[in-house]
């Protein structure tokens, strides 16, 4: 272990990025870098003759020429093993919560992209008791789905919710450019609600070092990857990939990278996709479902990351106004499992949304000034029930008891004729007053 | 003595190799690493030095590695066994890899194996052999010396494309079982050199197979079953179009319907830097349907490349490539292949990955200056020729764009949209709209002749602007401000982008619409654009369109062989008549 070689000698330094000769020296390797500054771990991006180019995870910032750099003769690995539940690290794999540093069984990250022949067809729903999601549209095990929302919205609530909420045997947290309290309400709604136990926590917040946040998604896919081998269901929450996707521009921008579209590295795509296409229903264990916070700069769905995303994942979540919008979000994946659940949940769900479409354009019309029929005054009592009673994010039931609200909403503003469904379903489920 | 050099950079997907001896633009190499080769591409040569790029993960290579040069171009397998087979990019049979993976754990066989290569084609499945060339016949390449029979196909084998000038046939192997690597012939050049002949031939996947008489242009129409576009933006056999689309669209669900029912021989299916849960899709659907022209399964006519985006970004230009390779290779044999690369704007994202780690000058958006002759060049292979014995064969290709933004200003759709036949742009307002296919009917075009005549179909694009212009007019003067007949003019465009261009994909019988059904669906569409209602109130000319749309798409999910198709049909036309002003 002692053997690896020492140098002190640094000749360039530039952001988070320093360069020194070096023999030996492995692509992807990792570097301990011991400065006035603090020790680091440090990672080759590139090699060239003599030159060995390394990245700070905490950044260069007092690093200076002489500091003492150790080659470690292997690539970034994360401890993994039952004893991650319950705890928070940072994003180069250090205990933040005051626990023990854990040292063993470490496994290597960014392994290699899972043989499509070994993948089975996802068939399994994630149940979070947010109708929104369950009844409208279902998150799939094995899914990865981004949620788009512009600053500001209660995002990082949402995924508190389905972490809490969401029957999957295993929860791994990746925070990227979090606020310290956002970090800290995580923590402290998932102790109160249980759930911390089941629950691994990578996170960077916006103070630390920005490599540090690169390293994030892998930490936490590594870990979840080596869970579903086990035969676990694991569901990773990430937030919020465009603080992501501006730590790669960042260091792309320092390696005099040619950048392609608003500064972004040419990449983008692959780089997102790589980590995304972690999301896998292993044939014979496990799997993986991606739930991804993407914040739209300036609520613009065609900056590059949430639309290098959307290319990516399978649907996607909107969430506008604390709500997830019914209209533009999607679950690909949702037929797969809706036909399972009960007879009545496709036609109730297109009936409700149906509806709630007219709502909108009977709202339209009344900031018009239209004249309200008797049938408009129906909807708009209708679409604020429908917004309270189902859209709103505190709603915490079972698709069984959503359903059968959504039935309770129709009876108490239409007649059954008026609602557009089979009467032969009208009949079964119609609530008798 | 092959040539071997030492790497000197690693950066990213790309290794600087200083070599000794001879090396060759796109020849291969592999950079060792313990006992693992990684497969690398030359894609630059400067003095002593290399660039290349590697088909695998870099991380643990260093300074001073070994590479090996192979002396050869990244090759395709060709021979029996191809069909059925779901290979990745570098035609590594995916299963196969599983399964060498599984002998080192049970864990390892989930994920694909760095440095770990298989050979395309069996080495041990046998073959039987039929040789119907004779003795002493004179022969160039490209023309057949026997056949086997591959699952539906009598699978050609064929004097080697690699041969030229006139070739004499001096053995043949009898009739048997062989494998692909067993001589099954020897055939004498002009100054008597003989060669061995096998049933698997490689072929480098970047040089087109021109072993044909004669181009022929595309004349003939390609019937996909979606209306849309065998009526109004047909595709041609041997043609190229293009679908470009915002994310969300139904690029890929327009891509899987096509695969399953396009009226071709061969499917060949290459699935470029996009979703892994896509082409799992296809795996385990494909295998259950059945080819309703052959009976049997459609995955008897399909071959997979798959490299989904997580896959090597290098291996996604190979992907394209090996795909167009394999699709001219059954085309020798006379068949009709389609190949459908989805995305092409992936690939075009790995070489713009590479340009910029060669630190070449970047063109538009980055991507480097030759885009536009890679993509012509790749188009291009695709064609109707006439083979040396006189049959006719094709490859027609279509391949799906993602543009950025849904921009199709950006320059991997507009070098796209200069070297294909057609153009269906997909929009994000249809599919909003639930509209699918979301074909853009006033954007897209085709220059292919459609299963309808021509003049037909332009009335009836001139009735749909038409209808769009009144659209656009209503929402500002509302209904009320609209006269009769214009609002008319509005239903019926409404009527036939409702009965007529939307198609339900996931309806059994509406899915896929054949040819004879488009023409018969297509007069009675006419007959309703372009008949002269005797309306004199809108309501009244928009519940009788309502009630015809309903009974019109009932009908399209009637079979054809169903007896009340006719009466359907029959009751159509009637109401249409009684509608009419006399």
């Amino acid at each position: 272990m002692f053997d690896n070689k020492v140098y002190h000698k640094i000749d360039a330094l530039s952001g988070s990025v320093a360069t020194l000769r070096a023999e030996g020296v492995k692509y992807n390797e990792i570097a301990e870098v011991t400065s006035r500054a603090g020790v680091s771990l440090a990672q080759v991006i590139k090699l060239d003759g003599p030159n060995v180019t390394l990245q700070i995870f905490a950044g260069a910032r007092g690093v200076d020429t002489s500091a003492r750099v150790r080659f470690l003769g292997e690539t970034m690995k994360v401890p993994f093993g039952d004893e991650l539940l319950g705890r928070a690290f940072t994003g180069s794999g250090e205990p933040r919560d005051g626990g023990p540093h854990l040292d063993s069984n470490k496994v290597p990250i960014g392994q290699p992209s899972v043989n499509p022949a070994k993948r089975i067809m996802p068939n399994r729903m994630v149940r979070t008791n947010i109708p929104m999601i369950d009844l409208f549209n279902s998150l799939v095990v094995s899914q990865k789905l981004p949620i788009f929302a512009k600053a500001g919205e209660p995002y990082n609530d949402l995924l508190a919710r389905i972490a809490m909420q969401a029957n999957s045997d295993v929860i791994v947290l990746g925070g990227m450019g979090l606020k310290y309290d956002a970090y800290l309400k995580f923590r402290d709604t998932l102790d109160k609600s249980g759930a911390l136990a089941k629950t691994v926590m990578f996170v960077h917040t916006a103070a630390d070092p920005t490599v540090e946040c690169m390293l994030v998604p892998d930490l936490s896919l590594a870990v979840a990857e080596q869970f579903a081998l086990k035969g676990k269901d694991v569901l990773v929450l990430l937030t919020d990939m465009t603080s992501f996707a501006d730590a790669m521009k960042e260091i792309a921008i320092t390696m005099e990278q040619i950048p392609s579209n608003r500064g972004y590295p040419g990449d983008l795509y692959s780089q997102l996709a790589s980590r995304y296409e972690k999301a896998v229903d292993f044939d014979g264990a496990g799997s993986i479902t991606v739930l991804a916070v993407t914040t739209m700069p300036g609520d613009d769905v065609t900056h590059p990351v949430p639309d290098n995303t959307g290319y990516i994942t399978e649907g996607q979540f909107y969430l506008r106004n604390g709500r997830i919008e019914p209209f533009g979000s999607l679950s690909r994946l949702k037929q797969q499992v809706n036909k399972h659940t009960r007879k009545d949940h496709r036609t109730i769900m297109d009936a409700l949304i149906k509806l709630y479409a007219s709502y909108k354009e009977t709202v339209e019309k009344q900031s018009m000034g239209f004249r309200m029929s008797s049938w408009d005054e129906k909807l708009l009592k209708y679409g604020e029930m429908f917004e309270k009673e189902m859209m709103d994010l505190s709603v915490n039931i079972p698709l069984e008891e959503a359903l059968d609200k959504g039935w309770q909403i129709l009876a108490d503003c239409f007649d059954k004729t008026e609602v557009g469904i089979p009467s032969k379903l009208t009949e079964e489920f119609w609530p008798k007053s | 003595m092959t040539t071997t050099g030492k790497i000197v950079s690693v950066n990213g997907n790309m290794i600087t190799v200083a070599f000794d001896g001879a090396v060759a633009q796109n020849e291969v190499g592999y950079a060792c690493l313990g006992d693992k080769r990684l497969m690398a591409e030359i894609v630059r040569v400067r003095g002593r030095r290399c660039d290349m790029q590697v088909f695998d993960s870099t991380v643990d290579l260093s300074v001073d590695d070994r590479v090996e040069f192979s002396g050869e171009l990244l090759a395709a397998e060709l021979g029996p066994g191809i069909l059925r087979q779901v290979y990745d990019g570098l035609q590594n049979p995916l299963a196969d890899l599983a399964e060498e993976a599984a002998k080192i754990s049970t864990d390892a066989s989930y994920f694909l194996q760095k440095g770990m290569y298989l050979p395309g084609l069996s080495r041990t499945d046998k073959w039987d052999w039929h040789p119907t060339a004779e003795i002493g016949k004179r022969l160039t390449a490209g023309e057949e010396l026997g056949y086997v029979t591959e699952g539906i196909f009598k699978h050609r084998i064929m004097v080697p494309f690699k041969c030229t000038g006139v070739w004499t046939v001096k053995e043949l192997a009898p009739e048997g079982d062989y494998t692909v690597t067993e001589d099954i012939a020897t055939i004498t050049d002009a100054s008597g050199n003989d060669m061995k002949v096998q049933m698997m031939q490689r072929w480098p996947v970047k040089v087109p197979i021109k072993c044909y008489a004669e181009r022929l242009a595309p004349t003939e129409t390609l019937v996909t079953s979606v209306r849309t576009i065998d009526t109004f933006f047909p595709v041609a056999v041997g043609g190229t179009y293009c679908i470009p689309g915002p994310f969300g669209a139904g690029k890929t669900v327009l891509q899987q319907t096509t695969a399953r029912n396009a009226r071709v021989d061969i499917v060949v299916s290459a699935a470029c830097g996009e979703r892994a849960g896509e082409v799992v899709e296809t795996l385990k659907e494909f295998p259950e349907l059945t080819d309703p022209r052959t009976g049997k399964s459609l995955m008897d006519r399909t071959v997979i490349i798959c490299n989904t985006s997580s896959m090597p970004v290098a291996s996604r230009e190979a992907s394209v490539y090996t795909a167009v390779t394999l699709a001219e290779y059954y085309r020798q044999m006379g068949l009709n292949v389609l190949v459908l690369a989805d995305s092409t704007s992936r690939w075009a994202q790995a070489m713009r990955e590479l340009s910029g780690r060669l630190e070449e000058i970047p063109g538009d958006e980055a991507f480097p200056a030759y885009l536009e002759s890679r993509i012509a060049a790749f188009y291009e292979r695709a064609g109707r020729v006439k083979l040396k014995n006189g049959e006719i064969g094709s490859v027609t290709i279509g391949g799906t764009v993602s543009p950025a933004g849904g921009n199709f200003d950006e320059p991997v759709t507009q070098a796209t949209l200069k070297v294909v036949g057609g153009f269906h742009g997909l929009s994000r307002a249809r599919s909003d709209a639930r509209r699918y296919p979301a074909i853009d009917p006033l954007d897209s075009w085709s220059q292919y002749p459609s299963v309808i005549e021509s003049e037909r179909v332009e009335k009836a694009r001139t009735l749909l602007r038409k209808g769009n212009e009144v659209g656009q007019m209503m929402k500002v003067v509302g209904e009320e401000g609209t006269n009769l007949l214009d609002f008319i003019d509005y239903l019926k465009s409404e009527f036939l982008d409702t009965v007529y261009l939307q198609q339900n994909a996931f309806s059994d019988v509406d899915a896929s619409t054949p040819e004879d059904r488009q023409k018969v669906m297509f007069n009675v569409v006419e007959k309703a654009l372009f008949t002269d209602y005797k309306f004199t109130q809108k309501d009244e000319a928009r519940a009788f369109f309502m009630s015809l749309q309903q009974s019109f798409i009932d009908w399209n999910n009637v079979r054809m062989d169903d007896p009340s198709f006719e009466s359907s049909l029959n009751s159509l036309v009637k109401r249409i008549e009684e509608a009419a002003r006399v």
